[in-house]
């Protein structure tokens, strides 16, 4: 049994398609080892076989043949726990599922488990998330990352073949270059964000989470397709996600920009970015120098736009419709305010404060307006590099995956692991982050990003250059 | 006029000292089948809680999309209301807590609103936005399940409901004013069939922001804003005891403090509204959930078309093209089911020299404006016994003078309670006019004038209104068949006056 | 910079209790933010448009037909306080 969980999901479902595996089976091997989670990865595992699919299809006869999917825990799934690792949602079982977990349900990936997050999407290390850290599988003392850190750490401990997660300023291609796995922020609309519990609403995007760039395709091309009637920020994506077959780099041209490539950046994250860049080379793409003159801003323009946008997307957690409510409040303030003391984490509390002061009243201009012209400069930055560049790459994090606790009494220092990943996120810009090589024993990330609508070619370059680095993905799968 | 010869100008002086300066602010529910954002119906009363969604119950991680036809009702009320309609706008939310707002937020129009500008009637309109109505809160008084203390339940039922809000200018100048525009206005919107506009429903509200001013000055004062009345009577009763309220204030050398004030019909005071929250700060900022607004050809085309003539237009064209006073003009046109009548009457006019004569169009907007209005009051002449065409015809036996005023009045009685032929009518209850010329005439004048030696005597004192009573003795012994004029002229002649 | 009454206004515009501690460590990891982030201060972005979403469509729009709504014990389920077909609050005029 063992033996199948060490397959890719691309593979598993090939076995089941062809007949020579039950899709039951499959998912039960699945949920036998997720039950068994040493991580703290999964808030809720399914406790008995998959549903079926709803026309009556057999798994075996769907396009994803039955592998299972982890789900992070703020996509609402029906009658199943949708806590976005939040106190304040604590046994929260939404009447309605996400559009994208609908459609993947659809496509034969029944829900396996629902994935362990930092609160409401809001951190770098999932130590934000109200029902406990989760453990990094290649260092149980470190981090994963996050805030999509169940996801990864899931994915790379081999509980689950793959997962969904979100992205807001990099959280799920942080934690993918942590735990050593694969992981995608599409192009902002490309996934409907129906049923997502919002962070912030204008950046948050749905993306896969996988053990290698094949498994990564086939789960975005189930993800996309038409637009969601039920959100109006979300794009029909233009083509239909192929295999990535690509072996070489031959006359693609990949931008290096220094402003995300020196400062800030650790020596051994940094070496195994250059080496990257040379297999690149070898591949036959040209890496050049490149520059995004406002990058060293986004963090900035990122940590005022996204508190701006929850302190509003979060005021719905009242205590009035759902959800945690204090007891014992005299009256309607109290209510309200009690409530959200004691439901929300630290961080949460953090980022609405800083929110709700950069829309108020005097501060609105000097703040949020001022941050959404570095976006547009932001945006322009990357539009005038892909003038010239067919991808921009930068190392995924600035660090590896640190000890748990390091960084939890220094906001700033935890926000800018986000230093790399914001920018894109600023843009809208698919971006997909590959495993690269240890550091001491721990994995790297190594970040490609391309315009708008970019992402088959984006996967076919990212697969070229997973078969160049041939990474062993498998921390102590066995 | 400098700000001393105001100051001058205005201490001490009576009621005329002041103007009073007042805006309204008037939110409609739009008669969509379908709330603002999501699909879940419009609620009428329906069990509590039964009509809502993910969407708008605010539960975590649902979506707004915004329901095309209330931006089509939208563009039709700027249209009418003579607005600027933007091609492009946006949605901002506005952020405040309260039970019934289930996202913490109102998604409502900020700096971008849908329509800007505008005028009807004389009132000029500041701008036109969509917004979502917000649930319903009941107070229940105590209960054990909430700590024994003071509770309200909340019904998303109403909650989403498509809102248009409308403020104009500051252009109106007492209550009577503000009953009569928005009255106007509920007009204008029933006749677009955007809104059921029903005040005792609240499917119309109107809120008045109201200061005053000395008379003459460009200045304006310090406003309040006076919420929520609920009926066309209690907009003209709040608005006049503000208006009394800070006209006393001003003259006693006080000063009006900015505050939102609650009139209470029943005791026909005013208060203030309790607030324990500290100066609204409502963090408007562009609702990322939502795209901007593109008002497409096709959307504009589509919004053109379906606006028919409206009250005011309607009511100009009757006065340059059929040469009705403004009265006459408003009082069929403003009541766009009298306004309907008033032509099929012109249409089925069947006087050969009527078409071109404008006192014609004149008579027949008398008779139906006045005589026939004043009869079936609220009810739709169309819904009554009596034709167009009979009403036509009933004006020309009056104009051909075949009938007199009086007797063609009983007629119109009968018309409204048993319908019919007018003719037949005149013939059978013998309505006939009685010749000016004739003897018989002659003689029930100098009747009325033996029988009246006290009005005579007021008639020779020069009191020529005293006329009337020899008049009305004439037409009730005629049954109204003689001719005022003629009766005049024979009591003038006999008197020697 | 951020002070003490600072917080504590914006606490009370987002609803949130701060016990004393909680308020002075906000002020100084609120101000340490605030610090950094100002920084797009020194920028120069006269004339340059503010950008909400980075995705330009024109807003879908919905045609106007009835869905299914939930029924009432759907949307009462996770109500922490029900009375009479209602989601109970304490009341605002208390
Ligand atoms: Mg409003
Ligand atoms: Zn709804």
């Amino acid at each position: 049994m063992t033996e199948v969980l060490s397959l890719s999901a691309r593979e598993a479902g090939q076995r089941v398609a062809a007949g020579d595996l039950g899709a039951e089976e499959l998912f039960e091997a699945y949920r036998v080892r997720a039950a068994a989670d040493e991580l703290n990865a999964f808030t809720w595992v399914a406790d008995g076989p998959p549903p079926r699919v709803q026309d009556g299809t057999a798994l075996e006869q769907t396009p994803l043949a039955g592998v299972p999917l982890a789900v992070k825990d703020l996509f609402c799934t029906e009658g199943v726990p949708s806590q976005a690792g939040s106190r304040i949602l604590e046994g929260y079982r939404p009447p309605y599922t996400a559009t994208v977990v609908g459609r993947l349900g659809r496509s034969g990936a029944p829900l396996l488990a629902k994935t362990n997050q930092d609160e409401f999407a809001m951190g770098s290390s999932n130590e934000n998330s109200a029902f406990g850290a989760v453990l990094n599988p290649w260092d149980r003392q470190r981090v994963p990352g996050g805030s999509s850190g169940g996801s990864a750490a899931a994915v790379a401990a081999g509980l689950t073949p793959w997962a969904l997660g979100t992205d807001t300023g990099g959280s799920i291609r942080q934690p993918a270059a942590l735990c050593g796995i694969v992981g995608l922020k599409p192009t902002y609309g490309a996934v409907s964000r129906y049923g997502m519990i919002a962070f912030a609403s204008s950046l948050d995007q749905a993306g896969p989470l996988t053990r290698d760039v094949t498994d990564a395709a086939l789960l975005l091309r189930h993800m996309v397709g038409r637009r969601d009637s039920r959100d109006a920020t979300s794009l029909e994506f233009p083509e239909s996600i192929q295999d990535p077959t690509a072996e070489r780099l031959d006359g693609v041209r990949i931008g290096v920009p220094r402003e995300l490539s020196g400062e800030g950046i650790e020596a051994g994250v940094l070496d195994a970015f250059h080496a990257t860049l040379t297999q690149a080379e070898e591949l036959g793409a040209r890496v050049e120098d490149c520059r995004l003159p406002h990058a060293p801003h986004a963090l900035s323009a990122y940590y005022l736009l996204a508190p701006a946008e929850c302190s509003s997307n979060l005021a719905r957690f009242d205590g009035v419709r759902y959800g945690h409510r204090a007891a014992g409040a005299e009256d309607l303030l109290g209510m309200y305010t009690r409530t959200r003391h004691d439901g929300f984490g630290p961080e949460v509390k953090r980022r609405i404060m800083l929110g709700t002061y950069a829309l108020s009243s005097g501060y609105y201009d000097a703040y949020y307006g001022r941050a959404q012209r570095v976006r547009t400069k932001i945006a322009q930055d990357f539009q005038e590099a892909f003038a010239e560049l067919d991808f921009i790459a930068t190392p995924t994090s600035p660090s590896v995956a640190f000890p748990l606790g390091a960084k939890t009494n220094d906001p700033l220092s935890m926000y800018l692991n986000d230093f790399c990943t914001v920018p894109m996120s600023l843009a809208g810009i698919p971006a997909i982050s590959i495993p690269n090589g240890l550091s001491d024993g721990l994995p790297t990330g190594f970040q490609l990003a391309g315009p708008a609508f970019s992402e088959n070619r984006l996967l076919d370059a990212a697969h070229a250059l997973e078969r160049s680095i041939g990474f062993d993905g498998s921390p102590a799968r066995a | 006029m400098s700000a001393e010869e105001t100051a001058i100008a205005t201490p001490g002086g009576g009621d005329g000292a002041w103007e009073p300066v007042i805006g309204l602010e008037i939110h409609v529910q739009l008669s969509t089948a379908t709330k603002m954002f999501c699909g879940c119906e419009l609620s009428f009363g329906e069990t509590p809680n039964t009509r809502t969604c993910p969407v708008c119950l605010g539960l975590p991680g649902s979506l707004p999309v915004i329901n095309a036809r209330a931006i089509h009702y939208g563009l039709m009320i700027g249209l009418a209301l003579e607005c600027e309609l933007a091609p492009v706008s946006i949605f901002h939310r506005k952020n405040y807590f309260y039970p019934d707002l289930p996202k913490g937020y109102q998604i409502s129009q900020y700096d971008e609103p849908l329509c800007r500008g505008g005028r009807l009637g004389d009132v000029r309109i500041h701008r036109v936005h969509l917004e979502e109505d917000a649930a319903k809160l009941v107070h229940v008084g105590s209960s054990g399940r909430i700590h024994g203390s003071d509770s309200s339940v909340v019904d998303f039922n109403r909650g989403g409901t498509p809102l248009v809000e409308i403020v104009t200018e500051p252009d109106l100048r007492s209550a009577q004013d503000c009953r009569s525009w928005l009255g106007l206005l509920r007009t204008t919107l029933r006749q677009l069939g955007v809104s059921d506009v029903d005040m005792s429903q609240g499917s119309l509200r109107c809120d008045a922001n109201i200061s005053l001013r000395p008379r003459g000055s460009e200045q304006l004062g310090t406003k309040t804003e006076l919420k929520n009345m609920n009926s066309f009577r209690f907009l003209e009763q709040g608005v006049r005891a503000e208006i009394a309220r800070q006209r006393e204030r001003l003259a006693g050398g006080a000063t009006v403090v900015q505050e939102t004030l609650h009139f209470d019909p029943s005791s026909g005071s005013l208060s203030a509204l309790r607030s324990k929250e500290e100066a609204h700060d409502y963090r408007y900022f562009p609702e990322p959930d939502l795209v901007p607004v593109r008002v497409s050809e096709e959307m504009l085309a589509a919004a053109r078309a379906a606006v028919p003539e409206l009250p005011a237009a309607r009511a100009a064209r009757y006065e340059t093209e059929l040469g009705l006073s403004a009265d006459s003009a408003q009082r069929l046109a403003f009541r766009s089911e009298l306004g309907d009548y008033f032509e099929l009457c012109l249409r089925a006019d069947q006087d050969p020299d009527a078409s071109a004569d404008t006192s014609r169009a004149q008579t027949l907007a008398h008779w139906v404006g006045g005589d026939l209005a004043g009869r079936l009051g609220e009810q739709d002449p169309a819904d009554s016994k009596v034709t167009p065409e009979a009403l036509a015809r009933l004006a020309t036996l009056v104009s051909t003078r075949e009938v007199a005023v009086g007797a063609a009045r009983k007629v119109l009685d009968q018309l409204v309670s048993e319908g019919g032929d007018p003719e037949v009518i005149v013939e059978r209850e013998g309505l006939q006019a009685l010749p000016g010329g004739a003897d018989e005439l002659a003689a029930l004048v100098a009747a009325a004038i033996e029988a009246n030696p006290k009005v005579v005597e007021q008639l020779r004192a020069g009191h020529d209104r005293a006329i009337g009573a020899l008049i009305g003795h004439v037409m009730r012994e005629t049954n109204g068949r003689a001719d005022g004029a003629d009766v005049t002229r024979l009591v003038r002649q006999q008197l020697d006056l | 910079m951020i002070d003490s009454d600072q917080v504590l206004h914006v606490a009370r515009l987002a609803r949130l209790e701060l016990s004393e501690m909680e308020v002075q460590r906000m002020a100084s990891e609120l101000s340490q933010v605030l610090d950094h982030v100002a920084r797009i201060g020194e920028l120069d972005l006269e004339g340059v448009p503010p950008t909400t979403h980075v995705t330009e469509v024109d807003s879908p729009l919905r045609p106007d037909e009835p869905r299914p709504s939930l029924s009432s014990e759907a949307a009462l389920a996770s109500a922490p306080a029900v009375v009479a077909e209602g989601f109970a609050v304490p009341s605002p005029q208390a």
